[in-house]
């Protein structure tokens, strides 16, 4: 059965994606300092006014923790298997390559999930933030569903990546701009009007409300729902992108460092 | 190893053209345009053990990743087995297995047994028989009890051995080993060498390019020189000796030779080629194939006369004689 090998595929796949990066040292100290970071920064920016928006502070500064670390895993994870010749072996094997990065992005996103433990715990302990979730349930479901809507965003940058060998730049250029236009950490109500459109596109917008909602009572289905079907359109995006781009790095040989 | 009901040749290229584009500039942008292939074709047959030999930048890499899939040929056609390497790329991946040489395409932080497992299951092994199969190849490239380690910390040769592995995991038709004992010492190179023949013997197509030409002669049933991006000839390995084998080989160890002295090399009548490598310490062996005929060693003696000369020899034409002779090698430079 195709399928089932393909679930297999995927569940080595993001087992050695998920070991490499865990045994990368620089990529655990960026990975574990860069959400501490935010949280910081935001505590300190919006905290002290309004205490009753510590968690929404705490939490928007998580899920730029997460964004960070999938933007820089899924495009990362391209460009090092490039560098270290596995980008080739890769792709002459018989596994469609959407498999292999589908399996990269999904690591990702887990490992992504850490900076919003990491972000909230660091509240909770060094600025006394109350842990009050109104419904945690609802609060993991909409993180959890906003988490992969980003996989699926980086799936799609990925695919990208597979054909530019300078592709970190890209990524270098996408870290903030996603964090505004998603407003996870500033309500995108405050931005300019002709940017408004841009962020309705984004599932990482949607993700973001669902999780803000389930702390503030807001809806939270709706958003999520959006999160979904735009995370599934990336997803498709991705997949179409990857044919394309699959022929157009055979015919320019950019699998290859040189 | 499968594949029973196609007839034809395992590899068949058919006037095979590469080019490769380059952009440089930004006011006035200027393309450059490489053509590493210019219409290359061969055919190999099932079971056979063909060499591709040429200089660097020869065509011989560009033709191997046409071949399995990872470049387009900006013309010409090529088929493994009968399926099209641009049209049916997947088919043709199934039926293949790519071994290239050096540090890299190994996942380094992990185990050399989970990046076997994962490989397996990309090239769809039988999840029943994947741990048989790694543990049989682990035995086959003599990496048994250290599968459990991860693989930053092996030698060079380790690591070659766990690509040869990986290479064989879904038991393919055709082995793409492209240049796989570079960097390797002397006993790794001559275990890797035990290896591709006795898969050779098993039945395994091979296509094999390498430097040494020592390689070639003992592993080749059929070897094409490629230079210039076109097959230059195309022969057995006893075949491409002979069209050398009436010509007189000597061999000088000298203390220190110049470009000078080549070049006088060079100049003596009927002399076909002269080069020079490092011999062990500050000297230096100079090699003269010269047509048959002729008081050669006077000649060259003579042209060395001012060098303190260690050793001078005689010996038979070798594939390397046949291989200069084809591609022109003829620049005389002492070579490092």
């Amino acid at each position: 059965m195709r399928w089932r090998w393909l679930v297999r595929v995927v569940h080595r796949g993001v087992r050695a994606q998920f070991l490499t990066m865990s045994r990368a040292r620089l990529l655990i100290v960026f990975n574990v300092l860069t959400p501490v970071v935010y949280a910081t920064i935001a505590m300190y920016l919006y905290g002290a006014d309004q205490p009753g928006k510590l968690l929404q502070v705490s939490v928007g500064a998580g899920l730029m923790g997460v964004w960070t670390s999938v933007l820089f895993g899924s495009g990362g994870a391209v460009q090092n298997k490039r560098w270290a010749g596995l980008l080739e072996p890769l792709i002459s094997t018989p596994a469609p390559f959407w498999v292999i990065l589908f399996s990269i992005s999904l690591a990702t996103s887990i490992v992504g999930m850490y900076a919003m433990i990491a972000t909230v715990f660091w509240g909770a302990v060094f600025f006394g933030m109350p842990l009050a979730f109104p419904s945690p349930v609802l609060f993991l479901t909409a993180t959890g569903v906003c988490v992969l809507s980003m996989g699926m965003m980086g799936m799609l940058l990925a695919s990208t990546f597979v054909f530019m060998r300078n592709a970190n730049a890209l990524a270098n250029t996408l870290d903030h701009p996603i964090w505004l236009l998603s407003g996870m950490l500033v309500p995108i109500a405050t931005l300019p009007g002709w940017m408004q459109p841009l962020t309705w596109v984004l599932p990482t917008t949607w993700g973001a409300a669902a999780v803000h909602n389930s702390l503030d009572g807001g809806p939270v289905l709706w958003p999520m729902l959006g999160a979904i079907v735009l995370g599934a359109v990336y997803l498709t995006l991705a997949l179409l992108a990857l044919r394309r781009v699959e022929q157009l790095a055979r015919r320019q040989a950019t699998l290859a460092l040189a | 190893m499968g594949e029973h009901d196609f007839r034809g040749p395992a590899i068949e290229a058919d006037d095979l053209v590469r080019s490769y584009r380059s952009r440089s500039g930004w006011l006035k942008p200027k393309t450059n345009v490489i053509e590493a292939l210019k219409g290359v074709s061969f055919t190999v047959e099932r079971g056979e053990l063909f060499g591709l030999l040429g200089p660097n930048g020869a065509g011989k890499t560009t033709t191997i990743k046409i071949l399995n899939t990872l470049l387009l040929p900006t013309g010409g056609t090529a088929r493994v087995f009968g399926h099209d390497v641009t049209k049916d790329p997947t088919e043709v991946r199934r039926r293949i297995g790519y071994v290239f040489g050096g540090d890299k395409g190994l996942y380094d932080r992990l185990t050399a047994l989970d990046n076997l497992l994962y490989f397996a299951e990309l090239y769809g092994v039988d999840p029943a028989e994947q741990r048989t199969r790694i543990h049989e190849l682990l035995e086959l490239v003599g990496l048994s009890g250290r599968e459990r380690e991860r693989v930053e910390g092996y030698s060079r040769g380790m690591r070659q051995r766990l690509h040869i592995a990986r290479g064989l995991l879904h038991k393919p038709d055709v082995l793409f080993l492209d240049e796989p004992s570079i960097g390797v010492d002397p006993v790794a190179a001559r275990a890797l060498r035990v290896t591709v023949a006795g898969l050779s013997a098993q039945g395994v197509t091979i296509l094999l390019t390498t430097h040494y030409m020592a390689e070639a002669d003992e592993l080749c049933d059929r070897i094409a020189v490629i230079a210039d991006g076109r097959i230059q000839t195309m022969d057995t390995p006893e075949a491409l000796k002979a069209s050398v084998a009436a010509d007189t080989v000597i061999e000088v160890e000298v203390a220190e030779a110049t470009d000078d002295h080549v070049s006088a090399l060079r100049a003596l009548p009927g002399v076909l080629w002269a080069g020079a490598e490092k011999g062990e310490g500050r000297t230096s062996v100079l090699t003269v194939r010269a047509k048959p005929g002729g008081d050669l060693y006077s000649a060259v003696l003579g042209v060395l006369g001012d060098l303190h000369i260690i050793r001078v020899s005689g010996r038979e034409p070798s594939l390397e004689d046949a291989y200069v002779a084809i591609v022109g090698n003829g620049s005389g430079q002492v070579r490092a």
